[in-house]
């Protein structure tokens, strides 16, 4: 290897030459804080007032697109007359029941699994499989099966959940740091004890993540479900107003299962920063 | 350390075979109260001779007897997030609630008896190594092994620590098997030292400096740069 070889590369003067960087005081970073917040608020409420000048000025036919004031009487409509008091406990008590159900089984065969290589060899890859079905695919077979009474609505619920409970509380066990695992065998976990001090706890942030997404999806199923011939609850009043021709109704109930979709997504959330103590708080200012 | 002290660690031809035998014979007799340092550049087999020696990793071939109370401190602190630092330093027992005074008065030794109550996450990496350091002591072991604890600390939390250890060493007075690779640190709080090198150890002398240790004992260079040069730095 001769010298010429070994000599560095010429240096780049170019990258020598200097720049200021730009500042920006409290100010700057106050008013963009504040651009934000403005924002977030002024947006929505201009596509509603667009919305509602849509009818006001004849953009589009109050019949196609109903304005926010008509959704808002809407609303008053289906209370005085007890509708939504009577369909939003029945949709509720369904989504809640196939999703007790389903979650419940999910948690259930995620555990067997996570901790036993036996649970895993048998539930594993048949569960895999069938995840991959969409449940939306399953709707006439279930009919087909179970007529169409509540037990094709909660079974459909319940099979949608039950994945997003599984594969999340499965992931989460076997995804406990084997060094924490074996600082437990270290002062002498074995077996049950292992699993509740170590294992457990610290796989719960990921079956609370299966939960809130199972409970995400019991909603998606809900809606379908009650498109199965429902007689009561949300889907039925939506039904029915499509079948009567009230655009209106129709809305106001697509906007009772956004509202719900939020709450649920709330509720979940609040959970888990109460079951969850120990994780560091994320800011979120 | 008296000389009639019984031997606590006998381990005689450990053999540990990976893609070749990291392990290849070993002997180490360890008594209580005996404080050895284990050298030797990395992927010498160091942490494959504690890890059997703690019991989470089975020897191909050879004996190895080791008391039934044994604790390990690693580089990380390896407590459990989900549990309150009082609640990891009694992780094993059978009733944590009865021991919780045990693990105060664990705690109250490594300085930390305010965080009894506190999340691990909360905790600065050289408060978290005392943890484990208190949680390692809290079971009265009979073997305590070191994975080089003190790796991952900041030079001045590094300095603390060693003072800490030391002092808790010798009012517990377990047998100490300490992995590292820095040769101050083994100097420093060791009284043999052991250097691992082609599957055996290699090197085994004893550490006749007084204590408490300081850099500036005359015999420190020395014993440093004959460590230094066995481990093929010079």
């Amino acid at each position: 290897m001769t010298t010429s070889e070994l000599a560095p590369p010429p240096v780049k003067e170019a990258g020598r030459a200097l720049e200021s960087l730009a500042v920006r005081g409290r100010q700057g970073r106050l008013r963009s804080a504040w651009r934000g917040r403005f924002l977030r608020i002024v947006v929505p409420a201009v596509l509603i007032v667009l919305w509602q000048l849509s009818s006001v000025l004849g953009w589009a036919d109050e019949f196609t697109l109903p304005p926010p004031s008509r959704i808002i009487a809407a609303y008053q409509e289906l209370w005085a007359n007890g509708d939504i008091q009577a369909a939003l406990p029945i949709s509720l008590k369904r989504a809640g029941t196939g999703l007790a159900i389903g979650v419940s089984l999910g948690l259930v065969l995620g555990l067997f699994a996570g901790l036993w290589k036996i649970g895993e060899e048998i539930f594993d890859a048949p569960l895999q499989m069938l995840r991959t079905i969409p449940f939306i695919a399953v709707v006439p077979l279930f009919i087909t099966w179970f007529g169409i009474g509540e037990t094709p609505k909660l079974v459909l619920i319940a099979a949608a959940t039950v994945f997003p409970m599984y594969l999340n509380t499965y992931h989460g066990v076997r995804g406990v740091d084997k060094k924490l695992i074996e600082s437990g065998q270290t002062f002498g976990l074995r077996g049950w004890r292992l699993a509740a001090r170590v294992i457990l706890p610290t796989a719960l942030p990921a079956a609370l993540t299966g939960l809130r997404y199972a409970a995400g999806v019991s909603l998606l199923a809900l809606v379908l479900a009650e498109q199965i011939n429902a007689r009561e609850g949300i889907g039925y009043l939506v039904n029915n107003a499509n079948q009567n021709q009230r655009p209106d109704i129709v809305i106001a109930g697509i906007l009772i299962y956004a509202l719900l979709g939020i709450v649920v997504d709330v509720l979940m959330r609040l959970a888990e920063h109460f079951a969850l103590p120990w994780r560091p708080r994320v800011a979120i200012g | 350390m008296s000389p009639s002290a019984e031997t606590v660690v006998d381990a005689r031809g450990v053999r540990r075979v990976f893609d070749r035998a990291v392990l290849d014979g070993v002997d180490l007799q360890l008594r209580q109260g005996d404080f050895v340092a284990l050298l030797g550049p990395s992927g010498t087999g160091k942490t494959t001779l504690l890890r059997i020696l703690a019991g989470l990793d089975a020897a191909d071939d050879g004996q190895v007897t080791v008391p039934r109370q044994r604790s390990v401190v690693f580089q990380e602190p390896r407590l459990i997030p989900a549990r309150r630092v009082w609640r990891n330093v009694v992780l094993g027992s059978r009733n944590p609630r009865r021991d919780r005074k045990k693990a105060i008065a664990a705690l109250t030794e490594v300085g930390l008896a305010a965080k009894s109550d506190a999340w691990p996450l909360t905790l600065s990496g050289g408060e978290a190594q005392r943890v484990a350091l208190a949680r390692a002591l809290a079971t009265e072991p009979g073997l305590l092994l070191l994975d080089e604890p003190f790796a991952a600390l900041d030079a001045l939390t590094r300095i603390k620590m060693h003072d800490l250890v030391a002092e808790l060493i010798q009012r517990h007075n377990p047998a100490v098997l300490l992995v590292t690779h820095d040769v101050d640190e083994a100097i420093l709080l060791a009284d043999r030292i052991l250097i691992l090198a082609d599957g055996s150890i290699d090197v085994d002398v004893a550490v006749d400096l007084e204590k408490p240790r300081r850099r500036s004992d005359p015999g420190f260079p020395e014993l440093r740069a004959h460590l230094l040069e066995r481990l093929g730095v010079s």
